[in-house]
């Protein structure tokens, strides 16, 4: 199945007008809103209102969208569910996700929602990843639902609940960043990075998303649309990588329009992977700007 | 919306926001005063759509004072029922007449 890119993931909160109305002009592959730790606890409901009717909006028809809930032993999370899932949201991300029991009791509501509804959208869900405990139990979590995208490294509540903090060479995410990644793809759902915070360090920032690409993170949460630009051409690919995309594609047309069952580039066998692999670097390159939509 | 109404407030005076006041009146009616910096292009369609949401939400008896800072319609339907839905006390809001 081809896989959705979703290299920035843009934190919106709910209780800033501008940036709910705004977000979608900057192109991040999913914007998501939040109710949950950006908005102050006398802005819950207005937050939820405001997210309700920008998920509506025609702005945001043609952009994924994903909501940060509330938890839901916390009064808030159920009435942002209900709001949210009625509005039509893509994603829920599901914060502080310990075990895979948080993720069944947040799916077991949601489906209780959609049949209420009855309008047929199959909501997914985004299980975030902020504590020991929830590195522990990665592999469990991102093989417990089916309904689950992908999931995400929340580093800030990670780093407090390891008794330190983040620092530019993040040796204090290393372990966490392993585990989550191949949690996620043994499961073969999304891995998506932590946000880096410092907005004016264009440097700092773009040496992380080198390292995190490099470990296969397919992409990263960010707070700011400034850092969109640089995060995209970060993972845009490679002049080679596209030419060695283009050559694989093509061997497969002609493969398929001559009716061979088998497909050969330079004498090397290309199977579904690799074609899939081919696809990818393409759509990257597409949404990198590196090539036109058309080519 | 039977439940008796208190006054409350929602929103703020940022720039694409909307700074809704409810104030509950004695006698039957909904007045709607509005300040907005479109009023001379979108004055009366601003007044249509506050009149409309307050309706949809079943109030009666109420002054809406809108100061609206250039919001998007969404935004202004968002402020007017959050400050409706405070002003009630209600904390479960019925979504489906607030799509």
């Amino acid at each position: 199945m081809k896989q959705k890119l979703r290299r920035s993931m843009l934190f919106v909160p709910g209780s800033n007008t501008g940036m709910v109305c705004n977000a979608f002009i900057y192109k991040p592959d999913t914007v998501m809103f939040d109710l949950e730790d950006s908005v102050a606890l006398s802005e819950k409901d207005s937050a939820r209102m405001m997210v309700f009717h920008a998920l509506q909006h025609f702005t945001y028809k043609n952009i994924e969208t994903a909501v940060r809930v509330n938890p839901l032993n916390s009064p808030f999370g159920l009435l942002d569910l209900e709001a949210v899932i009625r509005a039509g949201v893509d994603i829920i991300r599901l914060p502080k996700t310990d075990t895979v029991d948080d993720v069944l009791e947040m799916e077991q509501e949601i489906a209780d929602i959609e049949n209420r509804l009855g309008h047929g959208k199959k909501t997914m869900l985004l299980a975030a990843i902020e504590s020991a405990l929830g590195v522990v139990n990665a592999v469990d979590i991102a093989r417990c639902s089916k309904r689950l995208m992908g999931i995400a490294l929340g580093a800030e509540d990670f780093v407090r609940d390891l008794h330190t903090q983040r620092t530019k060479e993040g040796n204090e995410l290393m372990a966490a960043r392993n585990q989550i990644l191949l949690a996620a793809r043994a499961a073969k759902i999304g891995a998506f990075d932590s946000v880096f915070s410092d907005v004016k360090d264009k440097e700092g920032f773009m040496h992380e998303v080198e390292y995190i690409k490099g470990l296969g993170f397919d992409g990263k949460s960010l707070i700011n649309p400034t850092q969109i630009p640089w995060l995209h051409n970060a993972f845009a690919p490679s002049k080679k990588d596209i030419n060695w995309a283009i050559e694989v594609l093509e061997a497969a047309k002609d493969a398929k329009e001559r009716g061979l069952g088998v497909i050969s580039l330079d004498g090397k066998m290309v199977d579904a992977p690799v074609i899939l692999r081919a696809e990818w670097i393409m759509d990257l390159a597409r949404a990198s700007g590196v090539l036109g939509e058309d080519q | 919306m039977s439940k008796k109404l208190e006054t409350a407030h929602a929103g703020t005076l940022e720039s694409s926001d909307a700074f809704v006041r409810v104030i509950p009146m004695d006698e039957k009616g909904i007045v709607i005063e509005l300040e907005s910096s479109v009023e001379e292009i979108y004055g009366d369609a601003i007044r249509a759509l506050i009149l409309e949401t307050a309706k949809a939400m079943n109030v009666d008896g109420i002054k809406l004072l809108v100061q609206d800072k250039g919001a998007l319609d969404y935004v202004i339907k968002a402020r007017v029922q959050t400050a409706i839905l405070r002003a009630s006390g209600d904390v479960k809001p019925d979504w489906s007449v607030l799509s």
